[in-house]
């Protein structure tokens, strides 16, 4: 662990990986320190804001390098199941990168066990990542303008899904009725950090 | 439930928006905090007409704003001083009278406070308008009417607050190394602090871009997006610094060399274009570091 300064408000805490920033998120956010406003995670650090009325970067650091990170960061998150359709644009050219059969993406995407790794991009825009990995999926060569709203998608070793329509470099492989961002839901994003995420193929609609 | 009580945008002036003190908390869902540029001005806009710390007010942009009360209300205005009314001083509106804000002498953004608060429905916990995620309250607009809250406190028995208004000259500011110091040798750095730089025109809620001789990297290749606060003064492929304001991505990928100290950040959210600002090396990094290493 790295504690980096972040101004007089926040420290960086940099980590080997992102099962690292999982496993610290999770302990952080079952035993908040005090004055803790803000925890954002990344691919390979965890940023710690702190209200400065209510405790200081030292006391903080202090809770954060005492903390014993959880090693079940994976299993302990809420399960969310997103229902798909597995008819995206890109789905063929996913298919000929892994050297597979379109079935066989679908059976690796729906078979595999995700977690929400950390949010960002846009509000309820989560990086999901799988304990088995391997994907390793390049971006589109020029990205879309215009990618519709419960895009499935993939690059590199992330899998998302897009919360509205947005522009978007990547590859996509299906799409989703179920909203992961409604402001008249409560919570509004579906995808937070450590929630585990199960795809389920609908078929065709 | 109030009875009608609401002022109405007749004029918004280049830009207006319904702000308060933001969305803390969200941050790893994707959610930035957002809220208003100037928290000092905003707090003190709400303590002249007796609200609550947390009320939503207007933040008024360059001036230009007409606001006509449709009740009698009582409002105060802080930050930048635009000709029309009082500042820094509540002020009482008939229903039917108008406001009329001509562009501020210095400074860049006025806070509106009206007793009772602006009462339009809150998003996800706060009343900002978040111009970079596009959440909260739609960008004020000729004819919005915005409903007002009952007012909560007593008023403050305050006639005028000394407050000194926002630097006409150079803004100098407080900096403290950032995360990525290390990807820029003490050349940089001593460059950064050396020189002046100009608020460019592109700049906005989310963040101040900087006009200068471009900073060099020491350090290539791409950094994966990590999270960052309002104050991160980040640097692109360009090597003109970004200064990021309230409405800031919750992450960035390129490297946050520096930050501005968050007691000067309010004093950046007034920088005009064209504006000079220059860095000066903050010693509360040695602070820390020094607490740290008696900490073992």
């Amino acid at each position: 662990m790295r504690v980096l300064p972040s101004g007089s408000t926040a420290l960086l805490v940099e980590l080997d990986d992102i099962d690292a920033v999982l496993a610290l998120y999770a302990a952080l956010v079952d035993d908040r320190p005090p004055g803790v406003v803000d925890l954002v995670p990344a691919a390979r650090t965890l940023l710690v804001v702190v209200d400065p009325e209510r405790s200081n970067l030292g006391a903080v650091e202090a809770a954060v390098r005492s903390t014993t990170p959880r090693a079940d960061a994976r299993a302990v998150g809420d399960v969310v199941e997103l229902p798909v359709v597995y008819d995206g644009a890109d789905l063929e050219d996913v298919s000929a990168h892994l050297g597979c059969t379109v079935e066989e993406v679908v059976r690796r995407h729906t078979g595999d066990d995700w977690t929400v790794a950390f949010c960002g991009f846009a509000p309820g825009f989560g990086y999901l990542t799988s304990a088995s990995g391997g994907w390793g999926i390049p971006r589109r060569d020029s990205p879309r303008t215009k990618v519709p709203a419960g895009s499935i998608a993939l690059a590199g070793e992330f899998s998302g899904v897009y919360p509205r329509e947005s522009p978007g470099g990547w590859q996509l492989i299906g799409r989703t009725e179920l909203a992961v961002f409604d402001l008249d839901r409560e919570p509004a994003a579906l995808l937070r950090p450590g929630n585990r995420i199960r795809f389920v193929d609908v078929g065709t609609s | 439930m109030t009875a009608g009580r609401a002022v109405t945008v007749v004029e918004t002036g280049p830009l207006a928006t319904v702000q308060d003190a933001g969305r803390p908390g969200q941050a790893a869902l994707g959610i930035g905090r957002s809220g208003v540029c100037d928290r000092t001005s905003y707090r003190l806009a709400n303590r002249l007409v007796g609200n609550e710390a947390g009320a939503a007010v207007l933040e008024v942009t360059f001036g230009g704003l007409v606001l006509r009360a449709e009740t009698d209300v009582v409002i105060a205005t802080t930050g930048a001083r635009c000709p029309g009314g009082p500042h820094n001083a509540p002020e009482r509106l008939a229903a039917s009278q108008q406001l009329r804000l001509g562009p501020p002498v210095t400074g860049l953004r006025t806070y509106l406070a009206v007793r009772g608060g602006i009462a339009v429905a809150p998003v996800l916990g706060s009343r900002s308008t978040d111009l970079l995620a596009g959440l909260g309250p739609a960008v004020l607009s000729p004819g919005t009417r915005l409903p007002v809250g009952e007012p909560t406190g007593p008023m403050p028995g305050v006639d005028v607050a000394a407050v000194a208004d926002p630097t006409a000259g150079d803004l100098v500011v407080h900096l403290l190394p950032g995360p990525r110091r290390d990807w820029f040798d003490d050349t940089a750095w001593t460059e950064l602090l050396g020189q002046e730089y100009a608020a460019s025109n592109d700049s906005n809620r989310i963040g101040v871009r900087l006009e200068g001789r471009p900073l060099e990297r020491t350090r290539t290749g791409e950094l994966p997006s990590e999270g960052m606060v309002r104050g991160a003064l980040q640097v692109p492929q360009s090597g003109s610094p970004v200064l990021f304001l309230a409405d800031h991505p919750v992450t960035g990928g390129y490297p946050v060399v520096g930050y501005v100290h968050d007691d000067d950040v309010d004093r950046c959210g007034q920088l005009r274009p064209g504006q000079a600002v220059r860095f000066t090396a903050s010693h509360e990094a040695v602070d820390r570091r020094a607490g740290r290493s008696s900490a073992g």
